[in-house]
């Protein structure tokens, strides 16, 4: 079906992303699970998690976290902005961590970036896959919003085709 | 002689500028009306009058809008483009579209009633032959985008949801 490889109709934002690799255990800096029983939470706050920042100037940012200040603030790090505090409440966790030291050299963060490929995990998660689509969405032309026009309709129209010949076979 | 100096004005060589052209709006850009009658139609902007205002067509074939003048501020700059490379619009001014003066004709009282029945003033054949050479070359690179001629026709509205200030035009 032609429609399928519609550019703005399905956006694909796997299309140009290598096979991710398989899900590395959060370990390192960790206790062990093992021990303690069943955990409401699954991402935890560490050195080396990944967090989306949810508000302020870097809104939708990844951004890792490198250290801990207090209850409230972690100081973060990210390979293009300047390593600063930033409070939890505007970090949103995901599942994805690296390995670092404490506070890392900026070299060293993005190699350790670049090793546990976080690019990509990211954008192949389905969360990752979802801010992509919402982005393409809201950069549409007046010109795109009208091909997808088009090509909403044309789909609902084979799909209703499709539903109208079934129904003539069941009441047949 | 007056009992003291009289001042003279002072010179006043100001001379009024262009309106200065929105860096969105190119010759072949694609803009939406947004006041008249012809509100909400997609229209492609061929150049700047020397008044400041806007020369635009539809083209004539596809929606209806015909060689007009429009002014910058009731206007949405689309980022479409349309390839005007082959059209001519040297001679185009705003003179070209100054109202005709009809001579004032003095009625009789008996003549009021009879003078109701003007007929409606039709379009010179010139102005038509002007649309038709312009949108000619118009038409052809319009055809050339797929959708291009469809969106053209349609008129833009603002449906549920759509956020003016968020869209990308």
């Amino acid at each position: 079906n032609p429609l399928l490889n519609h550019p703005i109709l399905y956006i694909n934002p796997n299309s140009s992303i290598l096979i991710p690799s398989p899900p590395l255990s959060s370990i390192s800096n960790t206790i062990t699970h093992t021990q303690t029983p069943k955990m409401p939470f699954k991402r935890y706050v560490e050195i080396g998690r990944v967090a989306l920042v949810n508000y302020g100037k870097d809104y939708g940012k990844l951004v890792v976290i490198v250290d801990v200040v207090d209850h409230n603030r972690a100081l973060v790090d990210a390979p293009d902005m300047v390593r600063g505090q930033m409070n939890f409440k505007r970090l949103t966790l995901t599942d994805i961590t690296i390995d670092i030291p404490r506070v890392p050299k900026k070299k060293t963060l993005i190699e350790a970036m670049e090793k546990a490929d976080v690019k990509n995990k990211w954008e192949s998660s389905s969360w990752g896959r979802k801010l992509i689509v919402q982005k393409r969405r809201a950069s549409l032309n007046d010109f795109d919003r009208f091909k997808l026009m088009l090509a909403k309709i044309k789909r609902s129209g084979v799909i209703k085709q499709e539903l109208a010949k079934l129904k003539k076979e069941n009441a047949s | 002689y007056p009992a003291e100096d009289v001042k003279k004005p002072l010179l006043n060589k100001r001379k009024p500028k262009p309106t200065k052209l929105r860096a969105s709006i190119t010759p072949g850009t694609v803009l939406i009306l947004l006041a008249g009658r012809f509100m909400g139609k997609r229209v492609v902007f061929l150049k700047q009058l020397p008044s400041g205002l806007l020369l635009v067509t539809g083209p004539f074939k596809i929606n209806g809008v015909p060689l007009s003048r429009v002014n910058q501020s009731y206007v949405i700059a689309t980022s479409t483009k349309v390839d005007i490379s082959g059209v001519n619009v040297e001679k185009f001014d705003d003179k070209y579209f100054a109202k005709e003066v009809d001579k004032k004709k003095k009625k009789s009282e008996g003549e009021f009633f009879e003078a109701e029945k003007e007929d409606k003033k039709k379009l010179p054949e010139d102005k038509k032959e002007d649309q038709k050479s312009v949108d000619a070359s118009l038409i052809k690179s319009i055809e050339g985008v797929p959708d291009l001629k469809a969106y053209l026709a349609a008129r833009f509205s603002l449906k549920s949801g759509m956020k003016p200030h968020e869209l990308v035009f």
